[in-house]
Formats: structure tokens, sequence, C-alpha cells
């Protein structure tokens, strides 16, 4: 697995996304309550940006009439035609056994521990206190 | 997993889509500033515009008839940068549509203004016009690929029939849209000196969904939700083909096309079915229909393609099209409608060269003489 890093954590503001070209794929990672998620930046059903999606909550009815949230801003909802899938892990669901978006783990880690390892990036000025976003691929 | 995607956009469906261009039979222009229509509708009702509004033939009030799965309907990518709603900016629409997935045509479907549910039959007739200028004015003047449809709702047939001699004397609409849920079934000889019309002047007849009727859009009644409002689109469909069918509409008018827009294309064949068996049980109710049903279906109707339905198995999608035939498709985007479909990836199910060519292009450049 290649690490890429990519951003610094304070490049995606909370609720927004970033797309990144990373080995030939548009890679796009959103920010949600404090974490992030990478994911690829095309809708399984017909390749819709997946950057335009609306992040939204889980909705779920138990029984008529009870309506449960929950996961607030870590559902996408596809630009196009509202498929939904979990950003976690790029499951759909209405249908997860058939149908998922790529997805690719992300780590995040400080500046001063980059700085330690091997993938200091010529292209990314390294700042001790900031965080960086690392896709894997 | 079989369905995992992890693609870029692979060589060979660049390269495929170069080779075919598309004509896309469902385009949406929207009106991108209050007033743009000002200059094509007297001030008698420009005035009535800002005073009253629409006045429309729905009962509930406060209800739009855009829901609401999206706002305004609309691809949430598909809002321009300029401001204004989705399908309102020429440059964003070429950018965005038909520059990349390269449309030869584009054949133009308003929705705007709720142009044939309004109440006031007048001033429906005035917006229509005021409409079917705009549409020249501010696109086919601008991009001669896009290609304008006369609007001429047929409650007031008069009207209608005053604005599509207004529009055939231009000559440069390649269709006649009516309203889809008119007051009474499309088949109703109240709207016959219309088809009669379109038919010498050799323009089909465009039917595109939507609207808000006087009638519930379902046989059932008003639907509690938007996802059963949508599913009725298809009852409707089926609904307005019948009547135009069994009242003998094509038998009487042989050389009228009529092409029905946004309706999908999967409920066809049980419609027609039925009333084939139906026709067989009942023909001396309808002595005038000299062919079974299915005979008049397969020579004087044509579908867009979007809503396409997607089974879980494609060769079901496959025995539809072979049933209602590749020669009776016209491919449509619904650009920039929440339920949009990408060409290179609407059919779920292999096309073979021919196939493509007559639906993605060779079928709209007849119908139309493009
Ligand atoms: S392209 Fe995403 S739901 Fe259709």
């Amino acid at each position: 697995m290649a690490r890429h890093i990519v951003a610094r954590t304070s490049d995606i503001p909370p609720g927004g996304n970033k797309v990144f070209g990373v080995d030939g794929r548009d890679i796009v990672v959103f920010h949600v309550n404090g974490e992030f998620f990478a994911l690829l930046n095309r809708c399984p059903h017909e390749g819709a940006p997946l950057e335009k999606a609306a992040c939204v909550a889980r909705l779920t009815s138990p029984e008529p009439g009870i309506y449960q949230r929950s996961r607030v801003g870590e559902l996408l909802r596809c630009p196009w035609h509202g498929w939904e899938f979990d950003m976690r892990n790029g499951q759909s669901y209405f249908d997860p056994k058939r149908v998922k978006v790529r997805s690719y783990p992300v780590a995040i880690e400080s500046g001063e521990k980059l700085q330690k390892g091997p993938y200091v990036a010529e292209t990314f000025p390294v700042h001790v206190e900031d965080s960086y976003i690392i896709i894997e691929t | 997993m079989s369905d995992v995607i992890d693609r870029p956009i692979l060589a060979e469906e660049e390269a495929a889509k170069s080779r075919l261009r598309i004509i896309d039979c469902d385009v949406h222009p929207s009106i991108h500033a209050h007033g743009d229509l000002d200059q094509f509708l007297s001030k008698r009702w420009q005035e009535h515009l800002r005073t009253y509004g629409s006045h429309l033939r729905t009962p509930y009030i406060g209800t739009t008839p855009y829901p609401r799965s999206s706002p305004l309907i609309a691809r949430r990518d598909a809002w321009p940068p300029t401001g204004g709603p989705p399908g309102s900016d020429l440059d964003f629409m070429r950018k965005q549509h038909l520059d990349p997935l390269n449309v030869e045509y584009g054949i133009l479907q308003v929705l705007d203004l709720f142009i044939f549910s309004q109440q006031n039959l007048e001033f429906g007739a005035a917006i229509q016009r005021a409409i079917n200028d705009w549409q020249l004015a501010f696109w086919s003047d601008r991009d001669p690929r896009l290609k304008a449809s006369i609007l001429a709702g047929q409650d007031d047939t008069q009207f209608a029939i005053a604005e599509i001699e207004r529009c055939a004397k231009i000559g440069r609409y390649v269709q006649i849209n009516v309203c889809p849920r008119a007051n009474e079934p499309l088949g109703r000889r109240r709207y016959w000196p219309i088809y009669a019309r379109a038919q010498e002047l050799g323009l089909p007849l465009g039917i595109h969904v939507g609207g808000y009727g006087g009638h519930a859009p379902t046989g059932g009644g008003w639907p509690s939700y938007y996802v059963e409002e949508h599913q009725s689109n298809a009852h409707t469909m089926a609904a307005q083909l019948t009547s135009l069918v069994l009242e003998g509409v094509p038998e009487r008018f042989p050389d009228l096309k009529i092409v029905f827009i946004e309706g999908g294309f999967g409920w066809i064949p049980s419609a027609t079915w039925r009333m084939d068996r139906h026709f067989e049980a009942f023909r001396s109710e309808v002595p005038h229909l000299k062919r079974r049903p299915s005979e008049y279906v397969k020579e004087h109707f044509w579908f867009t393609t979007q809503p396409i339905d997607e089974p879980d198995e494609g060769k079901h999608l496959r025995s539809l099209i072979e049933w209602v035939g590749a020669d009776r498709l016209l491919f449509s985007s619904d650009y920039p409608h929440w339920d949009f479909d990408d060409p290179r990836y609407a059919f779920k199910t292999p096309l073979s060269e021919t196939e493509r060519r007559k639906i993605f292009n060779g079928n709209a450049r007849a119908l139309y003489k493009l």
C-alpha cells in the first residue's frame, strides 16, 4: 500500500471536502466531526462526482411514526440519483452486498511524526505543529 | 462485490464517446433571472404575473410541483456559478453537459412557470408564447445545437392552434409540446384539431411528464410521498398512451408522430399486451380501430429513455429494449435534473453498435429531421 500525504488537516474545514489526484484517480476526502474519510470521487451507479454529495444523517424508522437520526453528516447522498453511502467504508445502505464506493484508509499523523518517517515529500512543507492527512491506496 | 467501480474513465470509453455524437431529447433550460421573459410578455401579462402569479389546477395550496427530493429537482452539481437555477446558464450547460458528453443536438423541454398547469388559460397561453420566443432568443440563437419545442397547452384549442401557426411560420421549432395532464385524457376529440395541425405541419407531438393536473396523479388518489408521485409518472403515461390509441388518434392521424418524454419505457410491454388482449374481447366497443393496439404503439409512438428501469438482472432490461424496439427509443439525459442519465452508464446492459446508433442518434435525427 502506497501512502500519500495529501494535505494539512486544516485545509479541509469541518463539513467540507477536497479532491486529490492520487495515482491517476480522483479521491475525495471528507472532514466530518473531526474525522476524515477518503473515497473514490465517482459514484458506482452512473459516475457522479461525490464531492458534490450531500453529507446527511442516517435516518431510520423502527416502526411507522418513530424516526431516529444518527451518525449526523457521515452518510453521503449522491448528487444525482440520491443513493446513500456510508463514508466510513463506502457501503451503500440499500444494497450493501452489491454496491459500494471504493474507500481508502485515512491516517492522520502529526508533522513531528512525519518528519521522522520516510514519507516527508518535498512538495509538502512540514510544520511540526500541524497534522497531515495521509491516504493509503 | 461485482459492482464496485474503481476506475477513472477508460480510454475506450473516451473513444466510444467521440465516435458517437449524442442527440439528447430532454434538456431542461430555465429562466435565469426574473424579468428575462418581460421582453416577450405584454405589459398586461407582466403585471398579471407580478400581481397574481400562478393559479394552478392543484387542489392544495402551498405545495409545489417541484419537490422535493433535491432543490428544484436538480442535480446538486448543476447549480451555475453565476447564480440562477440549474439549467439557466448556457455557458455552464455547455461546459458541464453539451461539450463533455458530445451532444450534437439537445431538444429543449421547458417546465418553468408551470406553463401547462395554469388554470387561467389566457395567462397560460401568454406565458407559453413568451417562453416559445425566449427559447429561440436565449438558447437556439446562441447555440444552434439546442432545438426548441412549440409549447401549446391544448385546453384552449384555439389559442394552441394560433400559437402553433405563429411558431411554425418562424420555422425553427422541431416539435409541438402539449400538456401531459390536460383536463381530459389526451385521446379526446376536443384535442384533435391540434393533432390534425401537427400532422399537416409534419411536427412530432411531444408529451413530457410532470406539471400539475386538476386530477389526482394516480387512480388511487393523491399520494403522500414524492416517491409515490414520481412512480405515478409511469401510470400517467400508460393512461395517456391507452387513451390516444383506443380513442383512435393514430388511426385517424396516421402520419402523426407522438413522443413520450421522461416516462421511461419499462411499462410499455405490459400496458400494450393488456390493450391487445382487451381489444380482442371488446373490439365491438371500439370499431374505429382497424388494427391491434400494439401495432399502433409500434408505428406511431416514440419514447425517450430516461428514467431507464434498472432491474437487478441486465437481461431483463435487454428484453425490454428488444420488445419496445431499438427504433422506438430516443436517448435523453434529463439534464440538469436529479435523475439525470449519463449516456455512458445509463444502460446497464450491453447494446449492439446498431442499437447504439439508433438510440443515441439515428432515431432522433430522422424523427426531428435534424
Ligand atoms: S450516479 Fe450516484 S446515484 Fe446515480
